[in-house]
């Protein structure tokens, strides 16, 4: 069990209108099961790096292969399903669609990803089990598992949600991108040890950038962009 | 997918709810000037609708039909007795109407004519003249009045009416020696008839008995009303006269036999010719309120893409989300046409839901004040295509937002920090 889950090689990347180079970076690797803390002050790129990751963004030279894929290799829409298949994502701020509840909201990439589904459960019902399952092993209690509006609840209860939906139907990779930043430090450790333990019972590989290095001490693999970026703002 | 798009749209109800409505309205206005257009004609056809030819001095074809049928503008000359007589016999006309025009009653046109007129007069669908109260006339100073007259100036059966020479509304010279009296009140027509007081052809003669000239007798010249009822009441001309004929076919033979009378100069018109022409001199009005519409239904559309636009920025974040779950820029831009056209097709099943429910209500007060008799009747096939390109214009304008929100959504990624 020494497969990479994201092993990139020379990738270059810039915007296609700006001259400069935006990433230069030899080598970077996960393997399956770490949990990778990436650590960088804002604009050193990233953000890019992730959208190169999801194949939101396609790299100029070198090669970026997830799950032994290469991205460049697969067509626009085929990008957009790789991610959903393989990836679940959880941002900062304003993860959840505010006119859906919560279970729907969980349950969104099923919509996109019959893979994710499957995985989830064989019917609906299963799936909406798994969805209420994920919530309550992160916290939130009973009563908010209802049908009732994301916009009243606090951010700390909006990321745990966000977290659910980034682990339903088990992704092999979930990438965190600063989801913590909004939180206090009490709300950020129990959510980080909520956020690995369903990560390792799912057997979901972790990457989580921040630019907060004291988080650096909860994960087992660290990197900097600083060391993995040759190109320094 | 669809699930996402209803509850996204429903997000944000208060500004579609106004797009919607404001595409309804210019449907609503936009079919609803067409039925409108459609009504005034047929109300103007239906003031004329049993007759075959206008007969009347020689003149313009539109200026005889304004002035026998509706009442507009005077007659450039009289006929004779004698030619109304020789048509009114010859073997293919049915029937003949004689009127005679020229006085009026507080501004309401005296029409005189004979009892043939409440047999064989027809409007609307082939209607006949009814009587809301009393009857037609008898006597020589009896009059029938129609329907707006009497609601108007507030007569009753029996009351007495003085009929002043010429049609101004402020006439300086009256019949005041021979007054009137209301036999008989006609029911709603919606025609010019509804503003009409109908006297005999006996009763026009005689009030007119011992004038020279278009000048009243001198005082005490004037004959007494019982010297007047023994004269021979029988006139020597009229203004005009209608023709019902046997057969339809006819009608151009007639029109033209009429019209090379060797006797007495004359002109003989179809009713559906004339309006025709009266129509090409309408168009222009009503091309320039269908422009109007047109402009209401841009308007519509316009404000449509401005909402979608503005709440683009507000729902970059819900873009982003979206793509972070697997769903491609396509998708994305795809959704926002979708919406566009949902907003359309709604905007329009409500305008014609406004259209119907507003032409129900008001079709029967339209036609007992206004005589506009506007049918509620399905879409016409031209009505369906109009449709079809609003839905096909909604879902262009919708196709702006739509590549606004590919680009951003392909330049914004899964991470939009707002």
């Amino acid at each position: 069990m020494d497969e990479a889950i994201i092993d990139l090689k020379n990738v270059c990347f810039r915007w296609k209108n700006s001259g400069s180079m935006l990433l230069d970076i030899p080598e970077f690797r996960m393997k399956q099961h770490e949990h990778v803390f990436l650590q960088g002050p804002s604009g050193c790129g990233k953000s890019t790096l992730l959208a190169l990751v999801g194949g939101i963004l396609i790299l100029e030279s070198g090669s970026l292969k997830v799950l032994g894929q290469e991205i460049s290799d697969l067509s626009r829409s085929g990008r957009d399903v790789f991610r959903v298949d393989h990836i679940g994502f959880i941002f900062q701020l304003f993860n959840l669609l505010p006119y859906l509840s919560i279970e729907e909201n969980v349950m969104l990439p099923l919509r996109f990803s019959s893979i994710r589904a499957k995985r989830a459960g064989r019917t609906k019902l299963d799936r909406l089990n798994e969805a209420r399952r994920l919530l309550k092993a992160l916290g939130l209690k009973e009563q908010q598992e209802e049908k009732s509006p994301v916009i009243e609840l606090s951010v700390g209860q909006q990321q745990r949600v966000a977290a659910a939906r980034a682990l339903i139907g088990s992704p092999e990779l979930i990438i965190a991108d600063e989801p913590t930043s909004a939180l206090d430090t009490n709300l950020r450790n129990s959510f980080l040890e909520l956020l690995f333990g369903e990560c390792k019972k799912s057997g979901s590989t972790l990457l989580f950038v921040s630019h907060d290095s004291t988080l650096s001490d909860n994960f087992n693999m660290q990197a900097s962009m600083d060391e993995l970026n040759n190109i320094i703002n | 997918m669809l699930n996402i798009l209803v509850r996204s749209l429903w997000n944000r109800r208060g500004t579609a709810v106004l797009t919607i409505f404001s595409i309804s309205i210019s449907v609503t206005l936009l079919l609803g000037v067409e039925k409108i257009r459609k009504g005034v004609r047929a109300s103007f056809s239906s003031a004329v609708s049993g007759t075959d030819i206008i007969v009347g001095a020689r003149g313009g074809q539109l200026q005889l039909l304004l002035y026998s049928i509706f009442r507009i503008g005077n007659a450039p000359n009289n006929l004779s007795w004698e030619s109304y007589y020789e048509f009114r016999n010859n073997r293919r006309v049915g029937w003949t109407i004689p009127f005679s025009l020229g006085d009026s009653h507080r501004g309401y046109r005296v029409l005189g004519t004979n009892q043939d007129y409440f047999k064989y007069f027809r409007y609307g669908r082939k209607k006949k003249l009814e009587f809301s109260k009393g009857e037609q006339f008898s006597e020589v100073f009896d009059a029938v009045i129609g329907s707006e007259v009497a609601k108007n100036l507030n007569y009753q059966i029996n009351e007495e009416i003085i009929v002043a020479h010429g049609t101004g509304k402020k006439s300086f010279l009256q019949h005041d020696d021979r007054p009137f009296k209301v036999a008989g009140i006609l029911r709603p027509t919606g025609t010019p008839v509804d503003q009409t007081v109908h006297v005999s052809l006996e009763g026009i003669t005689a009030m007119h008995v011992d004038w020279e000239s278009g000048a009243p007798p001198m005082e005490g010249e004037n004959l007494s009303l019982e010297e007047v009822i023994k004269l021979d009441l029988q006139p020597g001309e009229i203004t005009s006269f209608l023709i019902g004929l046997k057969s339809k076919i006819h009608a151009f033979k007639i029109q033209r036999e009429i019209n090379s009378y060797k006797e007495e100069p004359l002109s003989a018109i179809l009713p559906g010719v004339a309006l025709q022409e009266l129509w090409n001199i309408l168009r222009t009005a009503e091309t320039g309120l269908r422009v109007i519409t047109w402009f209401v239904l841009f308007a519509g559309l316009l404000g449509m893409i401005t909402a979608l636009l503005s709440g683009l920025n507000e729902r970059r974040r819900e873009m982003a989300i979206l793509r972070s779950v697997g769903a491609g820029p396509g998708t994305i831009s795809f959704l926002l046409i979708f919406e566009s056209t949902v907003l359309t097709v709604t905007g329009i099943i409500f305008g014609l839901l406004i259209l119907y429910i507003t032409l129900f209500v008001s079709q029967p007060i339209l036609e007992a004040y206004f005589g506009l008799f506007i049918s509620v009747d399905s879409l016409s096939y031209k009505d369906l295509i109009l449709l079809v390109g609003i839905v096909f214009a909604g879902m262009l304008m919708g196709l702006i937002p739509a590549i606004k929100a590919y680009r951003q959504s392909l330049a914004d990624g899964m991470t939009v920090r707002l």
